[in-house]
């Protein structure tokens, strides 16, 4: 579905991404993982064209999106959340997710239409598949850490992707704001069939729910493989996972 | 503050307007239908400047484009005015569509360092046209419609405009359009991830404030009868900006009540001394410091405290 060939981009002579590869097929949970710094942000930032490439290219669906800008490439199909925070937090959850079902109607020039009653049934579905009915009248900078990072996924799943791509998403939580979290995205995988691109810190989550892990050092593809097949790369433990880690399988 | 106490506090300010050249000498039938115009312009600025976190540096530009098309037409090529007063915020809004292609894909401050200096390029214009616009005299007994020629005809006729004008920004701002620019200006790249093309927004709320500013230029035209380059120049636009941060700039009201504010400061204190603008000054500190979301910003937080207590009592 995704196939990203040879993607580099470099920041004034800092390669931070250097010829990536990466593919992603319909209904896996792709993981990316590697050390801070790895470039792992850029290269979302890449795909999802908040970036453009230096060189490379971008697939999806079999049709080329490299460097299109932003809101196109949600158009395509793959919207994203963000590894810090970065929602619209002067708004109420549900203010947050609605403008981006209006976004995905193709409603945002609609000047007329008191927006009070569009969309009304769409961002609730969306609020209690995330769990977040309950507070959908908050005001988001007042709510936790944990909640906000859950509505950056909310906001991402109003898009309906077909491919959606999760930076860091239990960044900062606690560790039951964390095993809520990672039940959520397996919920979104198995329930609901997205097809899931993400990158994470926490070792143990990416090993329990990615169906595929892709490693990244200084910007460039170490392996993508499944998880026993990356644990067991020598090169991977030397870079990553301490080196002194014994392969169990 | 809920939507029934505000419906009927507006209209009881709606009764006020329509009896108060009735109560009140010619004088202050003038001044008030030039506090609602003034009002207009900074509300259609701050359409731009606080609901879309453009910065809008130099609109006044649009208004004296507006009076100038209308003025124009109606003195210098004999248009029928009721024509000229509509086509002369669409000059404007054509302008505002001009400039604002030119200065889109610029961010913030040098947006609007660029707006101010191609506004100030249409000002040098107008100022040195002379047989076109009439100068630094600008043009002066423009002729408008006999119902509007009375000052109480102008008075109604700005006070309906200003005031559909006023609902039509409102209705705007609450529809889909308003609530994505809203959210453009609290996070941009947030806007682009979930598929808003940001620049077409912004530029089509540039369009929409040039013309409600060219609607406050065609009012000023019924109200003075005139037009002059002063209209144009850039310390109106820090004037207008002053009135919204002033009334409180995240409301639609308060560009209105900082309007009456500084029209009204200006013509009394300007009558006990010359110095009026230090008086401007040490009141404009003292909301800056005090009253950050400005007076009428400070009024409705008060406003739902109060009300938050109340539920909790």
């Amino acid at each position: 579905m995704l196939k990203v060939t040879g993607l580099s981009k470099s920041f004034g002579g800092f390669m931070a991404v250097n010829k990536a590869n990466l593919s992603v097929k319909k209904g896996e949970i792709v993981a990316v993982i590697g050390p801070n710094g790895a470039g792992k942000t850029t290269l979302f930032n890449l795909i999802t064209g908040l970036l453009k490439p230096d060189e490379g290219q971008v697939m999806f669906k079999g049709e080329e999106i490299t460097g299109l800008p932003a809101h196109k490439t949600c158009k395509k199909g793959i919207t994203r959340s963000f590894q810090v925070v970065n929602i619209f937090s002067r708004q109420t959850i549900f203010e947050n997710v609605r403008i981006s079902v209006l976004s995905q109607q193709e409603r945002t020039f609609n000047m007329v239409t008191p927006v009070k009653s569009l969309v009304i049934k769409e961002t609730n579905e969306i609020l209690e598949s995330v769990g977040l009915l309950g507070k959908k009248d908050s005001v988001c900078g007042a709510l936790s850490h944990g909640d906000q990072k859950v509505l950056e996924i909310a906001i991402a799943l109003a898009g309906k992707p077909e491919l959606l791509i999760l930076d860091e998403p239990t960044a900062g939580m606690s560790p039951e704001e964390t095993a809520r979290c990672i039940d959520l995205i397996r919920r979104l995988s198995q329930d609901l069939g997205f097809t899931i691109l993400f990158c994470e810190h926490d070792m143990e989550l990416v090993f329990a729910i990615a169906h595929r892990i892709m490693v990244m050092v200084r910007g460039a593809t170490v392996i993508q493989g499944p998880p026993e097949e990356v644990r067991c790369n020598q090169q991977v433990q030397d870079a990553y996972l301490g080196g002194s880690e014994v392969c169990s399988v | 503050m809920d939507g029934k106490k505000s419906i009927i506090i507006l209209l009881l300010v709606a009764v006020l307007l329509a009896f108060l050249p009735f109560g009140l000498p010619r004088f202050y039938t003038y001044i008030t239908a030039l506090i609602v115009t003034m009002g207009l312009l900074s509300t259609s600025l701050n359409f731009a400047l606080g609901f879309g976190g453009i910065y809008q540096l130099h609109h006044c530009v649009f208004y004296g484009i507006g009076a100038y098309a209308t003025a124009v037409m109606i003195a210098k090529l004999g248009y029928n005015p009721w024509l000229a007063f509509v086509a002369g915020p669409l000059v404007a809004a054509f302008f505002s569509l001009v400039i604002g292609l030119i200065c889109i894909r610029l961010s913030k401050l040098y947006f609007g360092m660029l707006q101010i200096s191609l506004g100030s390029l249409v000002w040098a214009i107008v100022f040195r046209w002379y047989s076109f616009t009439g100068g630094d005299d600008g043009i002066h007994g423009i002729t408008v419609p006999e119902i509007l020629s009375s000052p109480r005809g102008a008075y109604y006729f700005t006070m309906i405009v200003a005031g559909l004008s006023m609902y039509v920004m409102y209705r705007i701002l609450n529809a889909p359009f308003g609530r994505t620019l809203q959210g453009i200006r609290d996070n941009a790249v947030r806007s682009q991830a979930i598929g808003v093309n940001v620049i077409r927004h912004q530029l089509a709320a540039m369009v929409i404030a040039g013309f409600f500013a060219g609607v406050a230029g065609v009012l000023f035209v019924v109200v003075d009868n005139s037009v002059f380059p002063d209209m144009l120049f850039w310390t109106l636009s820090l004037e207008i900006t002053i009135m919204a941060l002033l009334g409180g700039w995240f409301t639609m009201l308060g560009p209105m009540l900082g309007a009456a504010l500084i029209v009204l400061l200006r013509t009394f204190v300007s009558t006990y001394t010359e110095y009026w603008t230090l008086a401007m000054g040490v009141l404009l500190m003292l909301v800056i410091l005090f009253l950050p979301d400005g007076v009428l910003g400070k009024v409705f937080e008060i406003w739902n405290r109060r009300v938050s207590a109340e539920d909790r009592g």
